[in-house]
């Protein structure tokens, strides 16, 4: 019980699919102009998630390693089929609204991901942890972008206003380039605070490889950076 | 150039060059061993130059703006500064106030904003040009965009109301609420969108373009100050001209075509190169060292391809004006120029050279 409950945990936070996995950006990226949009997206991909854990947990003894990627992917698309069904009959307006993004959860690169790493190789039980835990923590990372994008880009939260109508929107938040800008500042602010916690317990803090860190200077001490020449701003300039 | 009373690296007064075939610059003859002479250029030098370069320009938008430009402009100095200071706190390295480079960016931030701008509007600009267009990227050096320019787009998008209310000048006793109006550009623009011909759209005369008596930015308007500066700049050697000439002739040459073809709905080049932010930007902004190729034949390629977005955007985009767009999408092919006209290493064969890129 303990495994599958530090399973479902570890979805939400420490392997959170948008912020320490960086998975499924395009649905994150595309989605999340609003709290409404990016929780239904979410809800959508965490019951497709746990659905195709489940079945396919269930079914990794019967299915041929050499067939197990067409395997899966019949299974989510069926589940993706069924949640873009009921999502056009009975929530037409959110349905309208994510378009072709509802389809394209069975390419979703977390639930290929999953089926792939974990429920291809665990029981039922944790494999339903694990798709719970992945799904919430996939909604809960698009609803704080969308929080933050919709908060800023439209001036209110979940469709209410908050400003009143003095306060005019930053329409830049609720387009593409917003949502970049956004999931790069909470990517920054969610490394932070893991580089704190790792301070502070005495260990040695490595961002995900995801993030591409090895390229960066930004973050680390002064000193360790090698000697840098100090004429390199001007050398451009007197060298011509 | 001449070698006429030139000093060699040694402080040696140097022989009076012999006419030659092929014309040698004072740079062909050092080959001394290091230590060189320095030129007493470093980035705060520049900074200050750019600076001193930009007056003219900046006093042209205050005699026309009058208050409400000098409030923008003391906004967006102060923004930038106080940005710079919180990054660098952040990230825990010393400030670096003092090389001028924040308050370059509120400067020239502040030209390319509307006099009449909200003090929130400029606020977010230079929190948006420190933070997102420079501190991000690891400070000054590692931007590959120009922060004022990331700025401005980033106003222009989020809030295009307020960033296309043009404040008409009216010499310096314009009070903090003055009457709006639009810009040259966009009257044309919208002009020639309704069907009508250029002539109707009652655009300023050629001489107010250049003078700056038009709707505007703060700080792009007279087109004869900023040149004045970009003139000043060249000659003291901070920037070189293969930007600003390709730039300005990029544009003339299509907005030329264009008007050849159809004077009745394209307005002459002149009307393009002295109206809206084109002296601006190719003197001040595409010129910036940081965000621009290295090499000579980079940056006449780099200048064209702003010339050749401008006049494309400014003639058939959706905006009035495109300087902005064009700068910041040659910033991001800069790295790609810069690897297309690696220079040969002396002594490199040229098809090793080529075997050698292409691995």
């Amino acid at each position: 019980m303990a495994n599958m409950g530090q399973t479902f945990a570890r979805g939400i936070w420490k392997d959170n699919p948008v912020f320490r996995l960086l998975l499924g950006m395009c649905p994150t990226l595309a989605v999340t102009t609003s709290v409404v949009n990016a929780l239904g997206m979410g809800l959508a991909t965490t019951f497709v998630l746990v659905c195709s854990n489940v079945m396919i947990s269930a079914l990794r003894n019967f299915i041929p390693r050499q067939v197990r990627i067409p395997g899966y992917v019949v299974v989510i698309a069926s589940f993706v089929t069924v949640v873009d069904l009921v999502m056009h009959a009975y929530f037409f307006e959110l349905h309208r609204s994510l378009g072709l993004f509802i389809p394209l959860i069975v390419v979703n690169c977390i639930i290929l991901g999953r089926a792939e790493a974990f429920a291809g190789r665990n029981g039922v039980a944790v494999s339903l942890a694990d798709g719970l835990g992945m799904g919430l923590g996939f909604t809960l990372g698009l609803a704080v972008l969308g929080g933050v994008r919709e908060v800023l880009g439209s001036g209110s939260l979940l469709g209410y206003p908050l400003f009143g109508p003095g306060y005019p929107p930053m329409l830049v938040m609720i387009l593409p380039p917003g949502a970049f800008l956004t999931l790069g500042l909470l990517l920054a602010g969610m490394n932070r605070l893991e580089e704190r916690r790792a301070i502070r317990a005495g260990e040695k803090y490595e961002p995900p490889r995801e993030m591409d860190c090895g390229n960066c200077v930004l973050c680390k001490p002064l000193a360790s950076l090698a000697p840098a020449p100090p004429a390199a701003q001007k050398s451009r300039n007197s060298s011509e | 150039m001449t070698l006429e009373s030139g000093t060699g690296p040694d402080g040696a007064p140097t022989e009076p060059a012999t006419p030659v075939a092929e014309p040698i610059t004072p740079r062909d003859l050092i080959v001394s061993a290091s230590p060189h002479v320095h030129a007493g250029q470093d980035v705060p030098w520049i900074m200050r130059q750019v600076l001193l370069a930009l007056l003219p320009g900046l006093l042209a938008g205050l005699w026309f703006f009058g208050l409400g430009a000098l409030r923008v402009l003391v906004l967006a100095v102060a923004g930038c500064l106080a940005c710079e200071w919180a990054c660098a706190r952040l990230v825990k390295r010393p400030a670096t106030l003092r090389d001028y480079s924040a308050v370059l960016t509120g400067v020239l931030l502040a030209m390319n904003l509307p006099s009449g701008s909200p003090w929130w509007l400029v606020l977010i600009g230079s929190a948006v040009a420190i933070g997102l267009g420079k501190a991000v990227y690891g400070g000054l050096g590692y931007n590959p965009f120009n922060p004022a320019l990331v700025a401005r787009v980033f106003l222009l998008i989020s809030f295009p109301v307020q960033m296309t209310t043009w404040v008409v000048p009216q010499g310096p006793g314009t009070a903090l609420d003055a009457a709006t109006g639009a810009t040259p550009l966009g009257a044309i623009k919208e002009a020639v969108g309704l069907g009508r011909t250029v002539a109707d759209a009652g655009a300023p005369g050629l001489r107010d373009l250049l003078v700056g008596n038009v709707g505007g930015s703060f700080g792009e308007v007279s087109a004869l100050a900023l040149l004045l500066g970009g003139l000043w700049l060249l000659w003291r050697g901070v920037i070189r001209w293969q930007v600003p000439v390709a730039f300005m002739a990029a544009t003339a040459l299509v907005t030329g075509i264009a008007h050849l073809a159809d004077p009745a709905h394209y307005a002459s080049p002149l009307v393009h190169l002295l109206g809206g932010g084109l002296m601006l930007g190719a003197w001040f902004m595409a010129t910036d060292m940081v965000t621009s190729p290295v090499t000579r034949r980079g940056l006449l390629i780099f200048g064209a391809g702003c010339g050749l977005l401008t006049a494309v955007i400014r003639l058939w985009g959706g905006y009035p004006e495109g300087v902005s767009f064009a700068i910041l999408l040659m910033n991001a092919a800069t790295p790609l120029i810069d690897r297309w006209t690696r220079p040969r290493v002396f002594g490199e064969a040229r098809k090793l050279y080529r075997e050698a890129d292409a691995a």
